[in-house]
């Protein structure tokens, strides 16, 4: 590729007449100012363009995901010991209402028991009382019909013996009787 | 020689792989001064304009649900920010926009330069050794202002045998100079050689017979390229970073 004749004025010394190129275009020292230069202005522009806007910009975006993601977090904590909390507080009530009706139930079953004691008390004093009466009434009329038997025989006796011819003997006549009576 | 010879044969069957590096001036045919706009201001301005497309205009919703583009900025945010962060630690971190600009720069001019016809800014000495002195220069310049006299540890492995210090300092002292050359080197040499085998098979796609391997080839190589684009755009990032900690902290 050396040997072919250049036409040195127009393309330089890089490149042959048919425009290809002579060697590596890399080693070519014409080019390198032009390179380094254009070089350095894309390396300004890009370093500012990445220094003032676009590496702020997504370092922000990204710490907002993150400040977001971790706000949900804990958001959700929240809500997940609020449940628990919930769930606790419900089956404190549920316990409560229970040991409530159950002392209710006990309550109300001691004052039925007392009522009915009292009633049963009450009852059972009455009817002792009643029976006591009764038998008071039992007993006055058994003696009253003892006695009356008494005078009954008493008189019957006296007729009997009268009858009989006999001239009757109160005395005797009541210590029969009371023997009698007593036997 | 080897194009005199085939062009001899058949007019037909013509190399110019080199071709697509040449710089030409947008307008006319003149000499090309410093300040010419030519194919390498288009191109590194389509560069500028893909970069402010990607992480400016795709982030301006400002979305905390973000659409497919402002994922890719974020992407590209976080990918460059942990590298720093990994490698340099928190002091690094203020030096994030000059590693993002770097990194930005090269893979667009890099994946632009794989659109057909394109000019591979990249491929340039002439832009990667610029890009690889600022790195060194700045790096030297942060040590001795950071450390003072102490960045000359870097050179002196106080880990190893008194004996073997001189000589490893000597090593040191060639790799750190060396720097500069290997880091622009290998980017614009994978670049280019990419490039340039790529128009050699396209070269031989004028023989009909071959031509169906030829666009096979094409094919693979450019999909090689295109994971090479990436890849050393990550790579010249990365000693980026790993020169700066050298810088921030020169003990071993």
């Amino acid at each position: 590729m050396a040997t072919e004749p250049l036409a040195k004025e127009v393309a330089g010394t890089c490149v042959d007449s048919h425009g290809s190129a002579i060697g590596m275009p890399q080693l070519c020292f014409d080019w390198f100012p032009n390179q380094i230069f254009w070089l350095v202005i894309t390396l300004v522009v890009i370093f500012l363009v990445l220094s003032r806007v676009a590496l702020p910009r997504i370092a922000a975006i990204l710490a907002e995901r993150q400040g977001t993601i971790t706000n949900d977090l804990a958001a959700a904590e929240d809500l997940k010991a609020k449940a628990v909390e919930a769930e606790e507080a419900y089956n404190k009530a549920l316990a409560d209402a229970r040991s409530e009706a159950q002392r209710i139930a006990a309550e109300a079953r001691a004052e039925i028991q007392s009522g009915l004691d009292d009633a049963i008390a009450k009852a059972d004093a009455e009817i002792a009382a009643k029976a006591a009466e009764s038998e008071k009434a039992i007993a006055e009329i058994r003696a009253g019909a003892l006695e009356s038997i008494q005078v009954v025989a008493k008189d019957t006796a006296t007729e009997l013996v009268t009858a009989l011819g006999g001239e009757a003997d109160a005395k005797a006549i009541d210590s029969a009787i009371d023997a009698q009576m007593k036997g | 020689m080897a194009t005199e010879t085939t062009a001899a044969e058949g007019s037909s069957l013509v190399f110019h792989p080199m071709d697509q590096f040449i710089v030409k001036p947008l307008f006319g045919d003149g000499a090309i001064a410093w300040y010419t706009p030519t194919n390498v201001t288009l191109w590194m301005f389509f560069a500028i304009v893909a970069i402010f497309g990607l992480l400016v205009l795709s982030t301006s919703k400002r979305a905390i649900v973000p659409t497919r583009m402002q994922s890719v900025a974020e992407l590209a945010y976080g990918f460059i920010y942990k590298m720093l962060e990994d490698i340099c630690g928190k002091e690094g971190v203020k030096y994030f926009p000059y590693v993002m600009t770097l990194f930005m720069f090269i893979v667009c001019a890099n994946f632009l330069g794989m659109i057909p016809t394109s000019f591979t800014t990249t491929s340039h000495f002439a832009v990667t050794i610029p890009l690889a002195l600022a790195v060194f220069l700045t790096v030297t310049v942060l040590g001795f202002v950071k450390n003072g006299a102490a960045f000359l540890g870097l050179f002196w492995v106080s880990s190893a045998p008194l004996a073997l210090r001189p000589v490893l300092a000597i090593i040191e002292l060639i790799s750190y100079f060396v720097r500069p050359v290997s880091h622009s080197i290998r980017l614009a040499g994978n670049v280019m050689a990419g490039h340039a085998v790529i128009k050699v098979f396209a070269g031989f796609a004028a023989i009909a017979v071959i031509s169906p391997v030829s666009v096979l080839a094409i094919t693979a190589m450019y999909g090689l390229e295109v994971l090479v684009s990436f890849i050393q755009a990550y790579v010249f990032t990365i000693l980026t970073c790993v020169y700066l900690k050298d810088a921030l902290h020169p003990s071993h």
